[in-house]
């Protein structure tokens, strides 16, 4: 038998979880835990606000696909969390919370810093838990991990009262750390229908979601795609499941997706939906997405089948499990005539970007950024046009490297998940495009950059606007314009700089290249301010509730064909 | 929407505080009204049976689905027996 405390305990149960990073910030409520972490090989990153924190550890478990951990205290600290909470569950990202709360004999006096952090994230967490002993540690913990991780990933909070914490136990050992639960595996005579289902269309296309990932299931989709030349799209969280550049790829689709991947749905007969959920922005009007297909669905999640869309087939199953039976199942085929087709289309509605050699441009800024990267960097982005320019411009080549706030769309993402990627994959640069808006939003976590002295370079495209709520305004409000301009327009440069980071602003420079070259190589964070023109829109652009056949703008010219 | 008879759900959950809060949440999240609710614990008390009472609409199956999903929920399906514990609670209620 070994005397401990809850706090030592969940040190030792994170270790034995295999944890080797978290992020967080201390308060009242969270100390004894903290005091524990001291003596742990944990590496502990100070952010310099809650919400950071959760992006940082969703940075982190974005590129490994493993649990990452963020910690808060009580309070402020579990609401300031919420947002990244919320987010990695609308995202399905493996993670765990830790928040203090206050002693038990006080829960429910009002107590300074007491807020119900178990009733607040019921409605953004997979499950959450309330410890009410130390015993209660050594199985709350470990299932937190299991929960996180199997079969759709999600977040978990643990929020730990501080006399829990520092409640003494006997313990006689510990239990084993927690993993995913077995896959569901597809059945057999629904691989045998898919397969057939496929053979026998004539204009099939693939939907490659972020379940594609999750389930590490790039390899197994690129043989399925190449051996029955299947052109695929992808969604917003899918990009990077194929290279930008296999023949076969279609880009991402939706309210921002190049003409000729929406109209290639328009006429796609069979529709195989994987690890994916319709999301509003990807498929527009629901009732007229595909609307001569039929439909496979295949998803870990038995909700997601026929919730949005009803599938002819519904596939309970791991993605990676389906798709490698399915590659074996499906007969070679070239289908000519509908890759042809496909290449008419994509020829005549390219996605148009005129000026992509200005690099003040918002095309251009990106695709010399790309260029100038390693090909092992990895890309986060914040939410707006920017982050639509990036998804429709940078050049993925493989799963993990491009990370984004899909779901939630989730303003102040770009730079904490930069800097969590950048810890979790030490030596590879990360880029963040934000825009003047978003960074903002976490604009402090600039100091956590510079004290953890992490290899993150942002691109902030700045249109002195909240660029996308003014081009809704353009296109949808009759041009009245509010709240989407602002009147101040900071000195970012000289902003990082006061953090400690290194800085550019290409509006000054005399060979933009040349600048954006030596940021890109300098050691350390860096921001880099492009200043761009507030009149440039994302196009094409399907109007909020309508059909994505209907696209505004984004027209080849006739001159230009 | 279509719209017809009440049904009955039982529900086998884990019993400590915070379990109907997970599943009352579920359906006021999803603006689908609740109409009557039993809950007691069974056994040893680790467990409870919840009833709840719903209109049998087009969001039914959809919402059947999700409740499976709350790790809590140990078992969930369409108690036609169990309309009469409604009826038999009903004077005590009025």
């Amino acid at each position: 038998m070994k005397r401990t405390t809850g706090a030592e305990l969940i040190v030792r149960l994170l270790e034995r979880q295999g944890v080797t990073a978290i992020a967080g910030i201390p308060g009242g409520c969270n100390l004894p835990l903290y005091d524990a972490l001291r003596a742990s090989s944990i590496r502990h990153v100070l952010a310099r606000h809650e919400q950071g924190a959760g992006f940082i550890a969703q940075g982190m478990a974005r590129v490994t696909g493993q649990p990452a951990v963020c910690l808060g205290t009580s309070g402020p600290g579990a609401t300031n969390l919420l947002t990244a909470i919320a987010d990695a569950k609308l995202d399905s990202i493996p993670l765990v919370a830790i928040t203090g709360q206050v002693p038990r004999a006080m829960i429910g006096t009002d107590a300074f810093q007491e807020i119900d952090t178990y009733g607040l994230t019921v409605p953004i967490t997979k499950h959450n838990f309330l410890v009410r002993s130390a015993g209660e540690l050594l199985e709350v913990v470990p299932e937190a991990f299991r929960i996180a991780a199997s079969g759709r990933p999600g977040p978990v909070v643990i929020d730990v009262p501080k006399d829990v914490q520092n409640e003494g136990i006997l313990i006689d050992g510990l239990p084993l750390p927690g993993r995913p639960d077995p896959l569901p595996l597809p059945r057999a005579e629904d691989v045998a229908r898919a397969a057939a289902m496929i053979d026998a269309a004539e204009r099939p296309v693939l939907l490659v979601g972020a379940g594609v990932i999750a389930a590490g299931a790039c390899a197994a989709l690129r043989c399925i795609v190449d051996k029955a030349a299947l052109p695929s799209a992808a969604t917003l969280l899918g990009l990077g499941a194929l290279p930008y550049d296999h023949p076969r790829f279609l880009g991402m689709v939706g309210m921002h997706a190049a003409r000729s991947t929406n109209l290639a749905l328009e006429e796609c007969d069979l529709l195989v939906g994987l690890g994916v959920r319709f999301d509003d922005r990807a498929i527009g009007k629901a009732a007229e997405f595909c609307p001569d297909a039929r439909i496979i669905h295949v998803d870990i999640d038995a909700s997601e089948l026929g919730k949005i869309k009803e599938p002819t087939l519904a596939m309970r199953a791991d993605v990676g499990a389906t798709l490698r039976a399915l590659a074996a199942a499906v007969a070679p085929a070239t289908r000519p005539a509908w890759n042809r087709r496909i290449a008419r289309l994509r020829a005549e509605h390219p996605l148009v970007m005129r000026a992509a050699d200005d690099p003040l441009d918002p095309y251009g800024i990106i695709r010399h950024t790309a260029a100038m990267l390693s090909p092992d960097a990895i890309v986060t982005t914040d939410v707006g046009q920017h982050q639509m320019w990036a998804a429709q411009a940078f050049p993925c080549t493989r799963p993990r490297q491009w990370l984004t706030s899909g779901g939630l769309g989730t303003m102040g993402f770009g730079l904490p998940a930069a800097i969590g990627a950048a810890l979790a994959a030490p030596g590879r640069t990360v880029v963040c495009f934000s825009g003047d808006g978003s960074l903002l939003m976490n604009l402090q976590e600039l100091a956590t950059a510079v004290e953890e002295n992490v290899d993150v370079k942002i691109v902030l495209l700045n249109n002195a606007h909240l660029g996308l709520v003014r081009q809704h305004q353009e296109l949808f409000f009759g041009g009245r314009y509010h709240a989407s301009r602002f009147r101040t327009e900071p000195d970012f440069a000289a902003i990082a700089r006061g953090f400690g980071a290194r800085a550019w602003d290409l509006g000054d420079a005399a060979d933009p290249r040349s600048t954006l070259a030596r940021a890109l190589a300098a050691p350390g964070p860096v921001l880099v301010n492009v200043p761009i023109d507030a009149a440039e829109n994302v196009y094409p652009m399907v109007a909020p509730g309508g059909a994505n056949r209907e696209m505004i703008g984004g027209e080849l010219h006739a001159a230009e064909r | 929407m279509r719209q017809s008879a009440e049904v009955v759900l039982r529900l086998q959950v884990r019993n400590h505080p915070g379990v109907m809060s997970h599943v009352c949440g579920l359906f006021a999240r999803r603006a689908f009204n609740v109409e009557g609710i039993l809950c007691l614990p069974v056994g040893d008390a680790t467990r409870s049976t919840i009833l709840l009472l719903v209109h049998d609409d087009d969001r039914l199956d959809q919402m059947i689905l999700q409740l499976r999903k709350l790790e809590d929920v140990l078992e969930i399906n369409r108690a036609h027996d169990a309309r009469e514990a409604f009826a038999t609670v009903r004077p005590f209620l009025q």
